[in-house]
Order: C-alpha cells, then sequence, then structure tokens
C-alpha cells in the first residue's frame, strides 16, 4: 500500500517569499549540450581495458521445468572465459524490499535476473557468457544445452484467475483471502480499500453505470537498452557503472543477490537514456559481477532491443469492472472497482497503487476496490510511469463520462461538483491536504482549447489524473570552491527531466549566487548516505529537500567563517542576497562579503564551506491534471488522428517551467502511444511476436499534435518551495480522455485496449446498425 | 560473421563475378536499410556483402524513349529531387516517399526495396501499376524483367546467383493517364503497410478509362496486380458504379493472412476503402494531365 511517513521524516514547511531564481528559466542546462553533441556517457559508452562482452542465453518457451543445462561445449568455444548458471548464485530466501513504487521478494529476483527451477517467460535468462568478442559469446550461447519440458502456458490476466489455469507457483496460495486457500493459485494477493457503505451508497444513486476494461501489456519504450559494466578485481572490490534510476537501491541488491558487503560494492549512475519506471530493477548487473568474478576480467553486458522488450519490465495487462453510481443533479454517491492486474513471472504488480488512486480524484463517501494481483507467464512487470493508474483510469473516467451525459452535464462541471479539495476524505486513507485539482478543471474549462469548434467526425474527450510525490530516503553533500563557485553531488539520478539544473537552481536561490556558479552532480554510491529509487515523482521534489538543508548547513558555516573574519559570534551574522552581513548595526560595521570572498578565506578559518544532508524526506504534495484531447476519426480505417491536445497539471511550484511542460509533453505523448497504438502481441506459443519498435509502435512526431500545457501552482505545504512531483501524472488521463474523444466523435464506446485502427473499426462496423436505427 | 568480407564493386562485371566466385550467403548492399538492419538484429550472417552503389549505371536518372529510366540504387531522396520525374509519375513517388523517414529515404533505394521482397514494400505496388521493366544482369548476360515478376513471395526473388538489378525503365505515359499509391499504417511514418494499393489510369479525350493497372501490397505472399479490378474500371467513365465494382473485385483479389500487422478481415476491408481513395486520386491526376 500507499508508502507511510515514518516518524523521524522531514518536511520543511513552504515559506511564501519572493524569488529571484526559482521559477524562472536561465539558458544553463550543462547536460543538454553533451546529451546533443554525443559526449554525454551513457552505460554502453563505458570501456574498461581487458573487457569481455557478456550475453544471455534466454527461453524460448513460455513456461517450462529446467531439467539439464550443459556448458561444457559453449565454455569449449575459443575466446570464452567465463559461463554462469544457476547453479553461480545462492538461492534466495523470502524477504520483501521496496524497489521504487513496486515491492520485490529476493527469492524471486534471484529466479528472475536466472531462472532457477523454470522458466516463466519467453526471453527468461537460463545461461550467461563473457567471452573475448561479441561473436564468440553468441557462438557459446548456441552450443549450450538446456534440456526443458515445456509445461502449459497462460498469458491473459482473466485467463490465468481460472482455477483451472495452468499454475505458475506451486507455493502460492492466494494472500488477502480468510481463510488462506489451500489450493495454489496464479492469484497471488487480494487486496480492499473500503469507505463508508457502498450497498447505500448506490441505493441513494439514480442512475447506475457498470462497465468492464481491458488493456493490453506496454513497454516503458526508453531508448537506452540497459547495459551495465562490471569490474570484480582481485582485492575484491566490486565496480558496476550502469543505466538504472537507483544505483544505491542497486547495490543493496547486488550486495543481497550475491552476498557480498556493501562496502566493497561501487555503483555509478551512468548518464540516463530514459527509464520511465523500467530501470528500477536489476537485470544484468549481477550477472556482469558473477562473470567478472570467475573470468577476472571486465565485463560488459548491453541488451538488444529484443532482449528489453522480451525480458524487461513492461507493465501489467488488466482486466477492470467500475460501477458508480450518481444522484440525478450530479453527485457521485458510490464508487466500485474490481482491478484485475497481472503481475508476469512473479507476484508484485502496481495493483497495490493502482488501488489507491482508483476514485482520488473525486469526493465519494461510498467506496469499494478490490484488487488482484495475478502470476502469468509474461515477463515481471516493472513500474512505470504512474505504475498502474492509466488503465484504472480509463475505466473510471469512461464511466464518468458516460454518467455526466447521462445527467445531462458537461464532462468539466460533472467532475468539478465531485471533485477533490482540501480535507476530503480519500478511500485508502488520509484527508487530502491543500490539492490543485479543482484549479486544473477550472482553467481547462476557461481554455480557448474548448471553444474550437469541432468538425465531421469529430470529437472532444476529457479526463483527469491523480498521483503521489514520493519522498524517501535522500542526501546530498554540498562543496564550495575556493573561488566560491559550488559542486554539489546528488544522490538520486537526473531521469533526464532536468533534475541536476532544477536542484542547481534551488542552490542558486538559497546561496545568493547565479544558477551558473553551480554545478550538480550524481555521486556513485560511495560519495552519498543512502538514496532510494529515483521514482514516484520525486528527483527534484526531495532532491531539492536535501539540497535545501545542505544548503542551509553550507550558510552556516559560511557565517562562521565572516564571524571569525569580523570576530563576532556566529549568530551575530546574517546570510542575505549571497552575502554576509552584520546581524545589526550592533554587531560593526564591517562590509558584507561574498560567497567567494568568505570561500578564498576558510582554508585558514576552519576549513572548506561545506554542507551535506541525510533525509527521509516525507511523502506528501500529490499531484493533478485534467487533459482535453479532440480527435478525429477516420470511419472507413478506424484510424484515430489526434488534432488537438491540452493538459493543465499542478506543479506546486514549477522550477524551471519549460522543465515542467516538457515533462507534461512527454507523458502526454506515452499516454497517447499508449492509448492508440502500443500493446506486447503473444504468439498462441505464449512468445512475443514484436518485440521490436518497428511492431511495437511508440508514437513517431507526426503522430501527434503539439501538446499545449498550463501550469497551475497551488505550493505543497510540506516542501520549502512548495514543489510536487509531476512526472507521473499526464501519463494517467490519456487512454481515458481518447477513447471519450471517439466516443464523442462516432457515437461509439470503446472498453478494450488499445484504441487502435482494428478495434475501432470493428466496434464502428458493430454499432453502425443501431446508430443507422436511431 | 567472423568471416564477413566487404567487397566494392566498381562494374557490373565485377560485382557479377564477386558474386559467382563465393560460396557462402552473399548480400548486395544499396543503401543497406535492410540489409544492415537484418545483420544487426541476427537475421542474416553473410560471408560476403557486395556494395553496388559506386557503379555508375545503378545511380542514374535519365529520360530515354520517351520514358524514363533509373538506376536500382538512385536513393529515394534524389528521386524526390528530380522534378521532371516527380511530374511524369507521381504515384511511383507516393510508394517512395512513403519508404521509412527522411533519413532512410536519403539511402534507400527501389531496386533494395524491390530486391528486399517484402510483400509490403510500398514502392513495388505503383512500379508495377506502372508496368515497369527490371534491367537485370548477371553471369549470362543481361535481360528484361517486368517487375511483378522479381519478387516471389517474402524474401524470395526469382533473381539468379549472381543477378542484380540494374535499373527501371518506365514507359511513355500517354495523354490523360494519372497514377497513385496509398497505404494504411497505424502510425504516420517509420511503419510498416498492412495494406497498400496503387492504381494507374489512362483516359481517352472524353474521360473514359482505356487502361488501368491495380495493384495491391500486404494482402498476399507478394504484391498483387489484380486484371479483374482494372477491368471494372476500363471501358467507364471512372463513375461510382465502376469504382464500387472495382472496390468488389479488390476484395476478392486478398488473400491476406492474420498477423500482429493486421487481421484478414481488417485487411480486405481497408484494401477497397484505399482501392476507392487511389483511384479517385489517379483520376484527378489523369484529368489534370
Amino acid at each position: 500500500m500507499a508508502p507511510k511517513p515514518g516518524s523521524f521524516s522531514t518536511s520543511i514547511p513552504y515559506e511564501e517569499k519572493k524569488l529571484k531564481i526559482v521559477g524562472t528559466e536561465p539558458a544553463d542546462r550543462p547536460d543538454a549540450v553533451d546529451k546533443v553533441t554525443g559526449r554525454a556517457r551513457y552505460a554502453a559508452d563505458y570501456n574498461l581495458p581487458g573487457q569481455l562482452i557478456g550475453k544471455v542465453l534466454r527461453s524460448p518457451h513460455a513456461h517450462a521445468r529446467v531439467l539439464s543445462i550443459d556448458t561444457a561445449a559453449a565454455e569449449a568455444v575459443p575466446g570464452v572465459k567465463a559461463v554462469v548458471t544457476r547453479d553461480d548464485f545462492p538461492d534466495m530466501a523470502v524477504e520483501h524490499a521496496a524497489s521504487g513504487e513496486l515491492m520485490i521478494n529476493f527469492k524471486d529476483v534471484t529466479r528472475n535476473m536466472m531462472a532457477r527451477e523454470k522458466v516463466f517467460y519467453d526471453g527468461h535468462p537460463v545461461a550467461a557468457v563473457a567471452a573475448v568478442s561479441e561473436s564468440a559469446a553468441k557462438k557459446a550461447l548456441k552450443l549450450i544445452k538446456v534440456e526443458y519440458e515445456v509445461l502449459p502456458h497462460v498469458i491473459d490476466v482473466e485467463a490465468a484467475m481460472q482455477s483451472d489455469a495452468p499454475i505458475l507457483h506451486e507455493d502460492q496460495f492466494t494472500k488477502g483471502v480468510d481463510p488462506t486457500p489451500e489450493k495454489p493459485s496464479n492469484i497471488a494477493t487480494r487486496i480492499e480499500s473500503k469507505l463508508g457503505d457502498i450497498e447505500a451508497g448506490f441505493d441513494q444513486a439514480d442512475l447506475v453505470i457498470e462497465r468492464e476494461f481491458r488493456t493490453k501489456p506496454v513497454h516503458q519504450g526508453y531508448i537506452e537498452p540497459q547495459a551495465s559494466i562490471a569490474n570484480y578485481t582481485d582485492g575484491g572490490q566490486v565496480e558496476v557503472w550502469t543505466s538504472t534510476q537507483g544505483h544505491f537501491v542497486f547495490r543493496a541488491q547486488i550486495a543481497k543477490l550475491l552476498q557480498l558487503d556493501m562496502s566493497k560494492i561501487t555503483v555509478t549512475a551512468a548518464e540516463l537514456g530514459g527509464g520511465f519506471g523500467g530501470k528500477n530493477n536489476v537485470y544484468l548487473e549481477p550477472l556482469a559481477v558473477v562473470l567478472s568474478r570467475k573470468s577476472r576480467r571486465p565485463v560488459k553486458m548491453v541488451m538488444t532491443r529484443d532482449e528489453v522488450f522480451r525480458a524487461t519490465g513492461p507493465t501489467s495487462g488488466t482486466h477492470t469492472k467500475v460501477k458508480i453510481g450518481v444522484t440525478k443533479d450530479g453527485r457521485i454517491t458510490a464508487g466500485q472497482a474490481e482491478l484485475n492486474y497481472q503481475s508476469g513471472a512473479f507476484a508484485g504488480s502496481s495493483v497495490p497503487m493502482a488501488a489507491i488512486t482508483v476514485f482520488t480524484r473525486y469526493d465519494i463517501e461510498n467506496v469499494l476496490v478490490v484488487g488482484h494481483d495475478v502470476t502469468c507467464n509474461r515477463p515481471k512487470v516493472a513500474a512505470y510511469r504512474a505504475p498502474g493508474a492509466p488503465m484504472i483510469a480509463f475505466g473510471v473516467e469512461s464511466v464518468l463520462d458516460e454518467l455526466a451525459e447521462g445527467v445531462g452535464m458537461d464532462p468539466v462541471s460533472f467532475r468539478l461538483k465531485n471533485a477533490a479539495r482540501e480535507g476530503t476524505q480519500t478511500h485508502y486513507g488520509p484527508k487530502l491536504g491543500p490539492i490543485g485539482f479543482v484549479e486544473t478543471l477550472e482553467s481547462a474549462q476557461a481554455h480557448p482549447h474548448m471553444q474550437e469548434k469541432l468538425g465531421p467526425n469529430q470529437g472532444r474527450g476529457v479526463a483527469t489524473g491523480f498521483w503521489f510525490t514520493l519522498g524517501k530516503e535522500t542526501s546530498a553533500t554540498l562543496n564550495v570552491g575556493e573561488d566560491g563557485t559550488v559542486n554539489v553531488i546528488m544522490g538520486t539520478v537526473d531521469v533526464t527531466g532536468g533534475g541536476r539544473s532544477a536542484l542547481a537552481m534551488v542552490v542558486a536561490e538559497e546561496l545568493g549566487i547565479p544558477t551558473e556558479k553551480v554545478r550538480v552532480k550524481s555521486g556513485d554510491t560511495t560519495a552519498l548516505g543512502f538514496n532510494f529509487m529515483t521514482a514516484g515523482s520525486r528527483g527534484t521534489a526531495a532532491g531539492s529537500m536535501a539540497t535545501v538543508k545542505a544548503s542551509r548547513d553550507a550558510i552556516q558555516k559560511a557565517c562562521e567563517v565572516a564571524a571569525r573574519i569580523w570576530e563576532v559570534e556566529t549568530e551575530e551574522v546574517v546570510w542575505e542576497d549571497g552575502h554576509a552581513r552584520p546581524a545589526s548595526t550592533n554587531v560593526g560595521d564591517f562590509e558584507p562579503l561574498s560567497l567567494a570572498d568568505l570561500a578564498r578565506r576558510a582554508g585558514a578559518l576552519g576549513g572548506t564551506i561545506a554542507g551535506h544532508a541525510e533525509l527521509d524526506v516525507a511523502m506528501g504534495g500529490p499531484g493533478f491534471g485534467t487533459h482535453i484531447v479532440d480527435v478525429e476519426v477516420d470511419r472507413q480505417t478506424g484510424a484515430v488522428k489526434v488534432l488537438r491536445y491540452t493538459l493543465v497539471q499542478d506543479a506546486g511550484k514549477a522550477v524551471y517551467p519549460k522543465f515542467i511542460e516538457g515533462q507534461f509533453q512527454g507523458g502526454a505523448v506515452q499516454g497517447i502511444g499508449m492509448a492508440l497504438n502500443e500493446e506486447y502481441i503473444y504468439s498462441e506459443k505464449g512468445t512475443l511476436e514484436n518485440p521490436g519498435f518497428l511492431d511495437y509502435r511508440v508514437p513517431v512526431a507526426s503522430d501527434v499534435p503539439f501538446i499545449n500545457t498550463e501550469i497551475v501552482e497551488v505550493p505543497n505545504p510540506m516542501h520549502p518551495y512548495g514543489i510536487r512531483g509531476i512526472g507521473e501524472v499526464p501519463i494517467i488521463p490519456p487512454i481515458a480522455a481518447l477513447s471519450n474523444a471517439i466516443y464523442h466523435a462516432t457515437g461509439v464506446r470503446l472498453r478494450d485496449h488499445p484504441l487502435s485502427p482494428p478495434k475501432v473499426l470493428a466496434a464502428l462496423d458493430e454499432a453502425a446498425p443501431a446508430i443507422a436505427a436511431e | 560473421m567472423d568471416n564477413l568480407r566487404y567487397e566494392a564493386a566498381d562494374t557490373l562485371a565485377h560485382a557479377a563475378q564477386l558474386i559467382a566466385a563465393e560460396s557462402g550467403d552473399v548480400r548486395v548492399l544499396a543503401g543497406g536499410t535492410d540489409v544492415l538492419v537484418q545483420m544487426h538484429s541476427d537475421m542474416i550472417e553473410p560471408d560476403l556483402i557486395v556494395d553496388i552503389k559506386n557503379i555508375p549505371e545503378v545511380r542514374t536518372i535519365q529520360q530515354e524513349d520517351g520514358g524514363w529510366r533509373f538506376g536500382a540504387a538512385v536513393p529515394g531522396l534524389e528521386l524526390m529531387d528530380h522534378a521532371d520525374f516527380c511530374a511524369a509519375w507521381p504515384g511511383v513517388m507516393d510508394g517512395v516517399k512513403l519508404i521509412g523517414s527522411v533519413q532512410i529515404r536519403g539511402r534507400a533505394s527501389v531496386g533494395g526495396n524491390l530486391c528486399n521482397a517484402s510483400p509490403a514494400a510500398d514502392s513495388v505496388p505503383p512500379m508495377i501499376a506502372a508496368s515497369a521493366m527490371a534491367t537485370v544482369f548477371g553471369p549470362n548476360g543481361s535481360r528484361e524483367v517486368p517487375v511483378q515478376d522479381i519478387a516471389v513471395g517474402p524474401g524470395k526473388t526469382s533473381l539468379e546467383k549472381g543477378e542484380i538489378v540494374v535499373s527501371f525503365s518506365l514507359p511513355p505515359r500517354p495523354a490523360h493517364s494519372g497514377d497513385a499509391y496509398l497505404r494504411f499504417t497505424p502510425r504516420t511514418e517509420m511503419d510498416i503497410a498492412v495494406v497498400g494499393v496503387a492504381v494507374n489510369l489512362t483516359l481517352d479525350d472524353a474521360g473514359i478509362c482505356t487502361a488501368a493497372r491495380v495493384v495491391l501490397g500486404a494482402v498476399a505472399a507478394r504484391a498483387l496486380l489484380v486484371q479483374e479490378a482494372a477491368d471494372a474500371l476500363i471501358g467507364t467513365s471512372v463513375d461510382d458504379a465502376a469504382i464500387e465494382n472495382m472496390i468488389q473485385e479488390v476484395r476478392a483479389a486478398c488473400r491476406p493472412i492474420d498477423d500482429k500487422r493486421g487481421t484478414i478481415e481488417f485487411r480486405t476491408k481497408v484494401a477497397g476503402v484505399l482501392a476507392e481513395r487511389a483511384t479517385k486520386i489517379a483520376l484527378e491526376r489523369a484529368r489534370g494531365a
């Protein structure tokens, strides 16, 4: 369920003040130029002398028992230096840990990175090879003999829930059901979230609509495939450079999986080529480390796109049911939902997070949400930008659209009437603090987009989204150079949204110096205290909490240096506009000293001016958004053209507004892709049919219109600058918004994702006689 | 791929000789937008690559006998920059312009598109509709082959070992002729045709259709030249009734597969829709020509 802040977690209250840097758009974005010119170093760009190339042998079966693995012929290939299988990794007991927004279990993690008793999906690793060349490694893979006993498989979530379905895990008995069943099941867990009296709620309703929805699994689609290079030295030091959203979490997992001391492992997060939650999990890292240990050479491993699709975490395919009741004046009285989510090969889907977002945008007194976490023969799912939320928002926002029409209200007014506000009781626990949902709806209502005229076969859809802002462990160190310029070491990863620049701006604001005097870098795992995964929209929100703390710590030290120069007490010095000044005229008549003045003299007056922070940042400041989309439907081919798109979202405080717009636009485009054409397609044998960008159709630039954005700012009261997480909300509404728009264009409701041309055409053809009759 | 060799040929005879002398798998490289991609994705492991793009005959565009001849390795962008050719064969260019993306068209050629033998190749249906002939050079000299006879199934051509498609000739166009190609893809670009339809028409002075060719892509193992669909148009003013008959013939001729890219039902239905739309574009172009 939702991570709860501990009693020692940190929040710094929002303080309204005049800002000089935060909220502006300095031209400086140091990482941008190096990315454009190709100088930025992604994980696959790292090379070490003497390195080997590692490749993975993957299961061709969806479900099979691994009877034997014979690596003798592979080991004899010239140039092959190491081959590893399940026998090279210790087995793990059941032990749960957080890894981003999803929970992991080490018993499963070790089985997912290298199959033990069974393979559970097409692409499941069964062996790995390190050789002096890629061709030698590939040749060796072909010579590994794996004897499989192929078992019946199940892909689809509804099929996996049937009592006669092929069972993945004989020792999995549904949790959350009392008494615990005696028969194993693919349903790993049943969860429930309740508020009020659901039956009474429906009794009060004048109109009740219940619908079923289905969504296909989709992939995060990051451009950079996973890549890792590991060096296990003869002295027992382990160095790893990798593509990750959380190098500290990866260090902990490598240590656990390989039974090593954390202190002997250094993990460096390379420049990230997109993650979106998909780089919250180890895949190659432990294999590369063990291959390096065995071969006594550095080992580099880079996935192909085919491997990325077949074996790294996509999101859940889902089956959901939504039932909502309203009074005839448009007040929602009850909301009920069932969420059946695939978790893939091992338990642990996003259903717990999804379950708490279902109705959280609305003030509903009576709620019942039931969720099932269902194993099936697909890769273990990973987080994907607001994990689980877009699929259930599809259901809820579609039903709301029908209800609005049923009670004769426009979609925005209907949502406004029921919108969650400060003080609204959520169905999962807390009451909401100050939030900006109503503001996003009002702003959408007033947007010029709403006045655009629609032509034939065109329609307009509206939908909304909600997501959390995760806090968690966050550390930062700040060092002031002798020239007064500042280096900040952050422990979160710049997941490509401009996090480094945003943190530099916050530090510059705190210190009162120009942004270009501050450089922020990601530190390796030896440089800082623990940092949780950069997930849950926390990068800038939680990251800046640590850098504010570190800045204030450094200011304290700077004031100490000034006090020593002036020979006064530190308490008699204040920091204003980037300068130490006497607190009052009583202290003395001293010229203010700049950070550069102080830094130059600090060495002899106590040492470097520096600050640091090791926090457990409190969770808070949820984000809300409202999307409007216009489409045109080609009734003869089922093609949906997106004509116009507008997104309004509460950012709390936009540190660098253009970065926020970029996040909004990127999220909306991913959502449009997810809605229209992206889907995993499986063969009857349970193998993935479209493991590449040719047939897994993420949108290209010409598929989407310019995404208009509008930023609402309702400050997060738990953050000194009012910042909320903003990265995930934008991907939530698009499926629903597009489906609603297609309905308003054609009169046909689609409840089966993706809203691809064959499905749209079939739905139009099916509805044609009925529509003609009207 | 340990022993992969790369050779760039300067003449057709040199290329033919290199290919004939190799006992292993040989691939001919022009733009490389299929061959290199297939190598990187482990679909092929050639022993020899023969690069033909330095051979003059495969890189020229010229008028010939009142029609046109262009080299098989001429990149799509060069054709797109050739105003006279574009004006003469707008339907062929409809296909060329849809291959890949701008970057891909900078290298990809019509010859490569044909010899890759994908049933969904975008330039192939309009070339067949244009009655294009391929000049093929090989160990036994040159021969002329109708474009529709080159690809015989997915990834398979009728070319003999050592044979290279050198160039294409397109016939002179009578007055009032027009051609067009449309395809359906879920994405606007960087995609593979789920269905493609090319139509080439000639009208007389009274606006009656005197010649027609209708070609379907991606609805069979190779591009289909559908005589019955053309016959439905010939002798008519290409009115709604004639187009309706043509649509029926197009759908009857489709024999697609169900796969990840489309269903039988969807492909058959949309083939008819595109046939109508392509015919109307070709008709408008013929009336303006």
